[in-house]
C-alpha cells in the first residue's frame, strides 16, 4: 500500500484519476439519487447509450468530441425525455429501441472515423488513467452547473420527484422539471464515460444513492451520503487495482456493488437518523 | 343575484378513459362553505370526478369551473388530498419536507422555501397533529399519521376548496377521529368535496351527498338509510 501512495505523490496520472473519481461524485451522488428515487434507470441508460451515437458522429465530423459529448448529451435526454412523456403506454420499447439505435450509429461512425483510429473500447469502459487537465476542467464546470441547478431547484425537483401530480396541481411546470433532471443526469453520464466508460455508468450512478438510501432521512442527507460513498468507492477502486493490476473502472464498480450487497444484508435503521434538535425549542 | 357564490360548477361533463365512459353527463354545483360527500362503489369515478375538479385531467365534452375559472388555473386555491395509496413509502423525505410541498406556487419559484411558508407549514401541521413529527422519514409513520401528512401539505397552501379523497380509509380508530375532527374545525372557513365510504365521517359533518356510479345523482331523506341502501347497491 506504501507503493500505492509513493506512486500518487510521483505520477500525475494516478493524481488525475484520483481527482477525476472524487469531482465525478459529486455529480454522480446528486443525479444518481434522482434516478434511483424516481426509479428512471432504464431512462437514464437509455439517455447514456444514445450519447455514443453523438459522440460517433462528433468524431467523424471531426468536432472536439468533448463538446460532442455534452451535445448530444443533451440532445439524447431531451429525446427521450419527450418520449417517455408522450409514450407512456409503450415507454419501455420506445426507450429500448432508441438505446440500441443511438449505440449502432456511435458504432458504425467511430468504425468510420478516418485517421487515427477512436478506440471504442474507450468508450465503452473508459479509462481513468488517462484523464487529462482538460477533462478534469470540463469535470469541475459540469460538477459546478450541477450543483447551481440542483440547489436553484431543490424544492420543484424533490416535489416532481415524490408526487408529479400534486406538482401538477400547484401550477409547477412538471415536464420542463422533468426534462431538465433528465439533462443534469446525462451532464453526469458524460463525466462517468471518462470514468468507467458507458456501460458501467449507471452502475456508479445508482449504487452509491441506492446503499444511502438505506440510511438517509431527506433527500439532500442522501445525496450527501452518495457523495461521500461514491469518493470511497472511486479511491478504493483507484488502490486496488494499482496493488493487484486489475482493471481500474470495473474494479470501482466492482467494490460499489460488493458494499451494495453488505447494506442490503445489513439490518435496515428502523427510524431515520434525523437530527431532533432544529425547532425542538420552539415547540 | 345570488347571495352564495358558487365554488365548484360541472357542467353536462362527459369522461372517457380507455374504451368506456368514466362519468357521463355530470352536473355538480357545489357553494361557497358547503361540505359535499361523494359516494359510490369502487372503480364507479368518484376519485376521476375529483381530479377532474382539481384540474388533473380535462373532461372529454362539458366544463369545469372553479372559483369562475377554469379548473386547471385555480390549481393555488385548491388543496388536495389523493389516497395514500398514491403515495411512495420507500421514499426518503421529512414530514416537514411534504408539507412544505402545499407551499409551491406561493413561494419564490427559485431557491429555499421563505419564513412565510415555514410558519405556514407549522400552522398546518399543528392543526392536524403532525408538529412533532416533522423531522420524522414519512416511510416510518403510520397510516393514519401519514394521511394527516397529507391533509397538512394540503392546508399549508391556505387552500379555499379542499378535495380529499377517502381520508379515512385503512387509519386507526385515534386517527379518523382526529381527521373527522379537523374537519369539523374546517367545515367553518372552507369549501369541502370529500370522496368517503366512512358512514360515521359522512353523518357527522357533510351539509349533503352524492352517488358516483358513472352518473351522478343527489342523495336525499334520511341519511342512515340512503347512505346504507347505496353502499349496498355499490357493493
Amino acid at each position: 500500500m506504501d507503493g500505492f501512495f509513493q506512486a500518487l505523490s510521483s505520477y500525475s496520472f494516478l493524481q488525475h484519476a484520483l481527482l477525476a473519481g472524487v469531482l465525478a461524485s459529486i455529480a454522480a451522488g446528486i443525479a444518481g439519487t434522482y434516478v434511483v428515487v424516481k426509479r428512471i434507470s432504464l431512462i437514464s441508460g437509455g439517455i447514456a447509450h444514445s450519447i455514443l451515437g453523438g459522440m460517433g458522429i462528433a468524431y467523424y465530423f471531426g468536432f472536439d468530441p468533448a463538446q460532442g459529448a455534452v451535445i448530444s448529451a443533451l440532445i439524447a435526454a431531451v429525446i427521450i425525455g419527450l418520449v417517455s412523456l408522450k409514450a407512456r403506454q409503450h415507454e419501455d420499447t420506445v426507450i429500448g429501441a432508441l438505446w440500441a439505435v443511438g449505440m449502432a450509429i456511435g458504432i458504425v461512425f467511430i468504425a468510420r472515423t478516418p485517421g487515427y483510429n477512436v478506440d471504442l473500447m474507450t468508450f465503452l469502459f473508459g479509462n481513468i488513467l488517462l484523464v487529462s487537465s482538460e477533462d478534469l476542467l470540463l469535470i469541475a464546470l459540469l460538477d459546478g452547473l450541477i450543483l447551481v441547478i440542483t440547489v436553484l431547484f431543490y424544492k420543484q425537483f424533490l416535489a416532481v420527484a415524490f408526487d408529479e401530480e400534486h406538482a401538477q396541481l400547484r401550477g409547477m411546470p412538471v415536464e420542463f422539471l422533468y426534462l431538465l433532471l433528465l439533462m443534469l443526469i446525462a451532464l453526469t453520464v458524460v463525466i462517468l464515460i471518462k470514468i468507467v466508460g458507458l456501460i458501467l455508468a449507471i452502475a456508479l450512478l445508482t449504487l452509491p444513492p441506492a446503499i444511502a438510501n438505506r440510511y438517509a432521512g431527506s433527500l439532500a442527507q442522501m445525496m450527501l451520503l452518495a457523495v461521500g460513498l461514491g469518493m470511497f468507492f472511486n479511491a478504493a477502486g483507484l488502490l486496488v487495482s494499482y496493488q493487484a493490476d486489475l482493471p481500474t473502472g470495473a474494479t470501482i464498480v466492482l467494490i460499489a456493488g460488493a458494499a451494495y450487497l453488505l447494506a442490503l444484508m445489513g439490518r435496515r435503521f428502523e427510524k431515520a437518523p434525523a437530527v431532533e434538535s432544529r425547532g425542538q425549542s420552539s415547540s | 343575484m345570488r347571495i352564495m357564490a358558487e365554488v365548484v360548477e360541472v357542467t353536462d361533463v362527459d369522461f372517457t378513459y380507455g374504451i368506456g365512459k368514466a362519468l357521463q353527463g355530470i352536473n355538480l354545483q357545489v357553494a361557497s362553505g358547503e361540505f359535499v360527500g361523494a359516494i359510490g362503489p369502487n372503480g364507479g369515478g368518484k376519485t376521476t370526478l375529483l381530479k377532474l375538479i382539481a384540474g388533473l385531467l380535462v373532461p372529454t365534452s362539458g366544463q369545469v369551473r372553479v372559483f369562475g375559472q377554469p379548473a386547471a388555473r385555480s390549481g393555488r386555491l385548491i388543496g388536495y388530498v389523493p389516497q395514500f395509496a398514491d403515495v411512495d413509502r420507500a421514499f426518503p423525505i421529512t414530514v416537514e419536507d411534504v408539507v412544505l410541498m402545499g407551499r409551491l406556487g406561493l413561494t419564490s419559484f427559485l431557491g429555499g422555501y421563505r419564513e412565510g411558508d415555514k410558519k405556514a407549514a407549522r400552522r398546518a401541521m399543528e392543526q392536524v397533529g403532525v408538529w412533532e413529527l416533522r423531522q420524522r422519514r414519512l416511510g416510518n409513520l403510520s397510516e393514519g399519521q401519514r394521511q394527516r401528512v397529507l391533509i397538512a401539505r394540503a392546508l399549508a397552501g391556505e387552500p379555499k376548496l379542499l378535495l380529499l379523497d377517502e381520508p379515512t380509509a385503512s387509519v386507526d380508530a385515534e386517527a379518523e377521529a382526529a381527521i373527522t375532527e379537523v374537519l369539523g374545525r374546517l367545515h367553518k372557513s372552507i369549501t369541502i368535496v370529500m370522496v368517503s365510504h366512512d358512514l360515521e365521517l359522512l353523518k357527522s359533518h357533510v351539509d349533503r351527498i352524492v352517488y358516483v356510479n358513472r352518473r351522478l345523482q343527489p342523495v336525499t331523506g334520511d341519511l342512515d338509510m340512503s347512505i346504507g341502501r347505496f353502499l349496498q347497491l355499490g357493493n
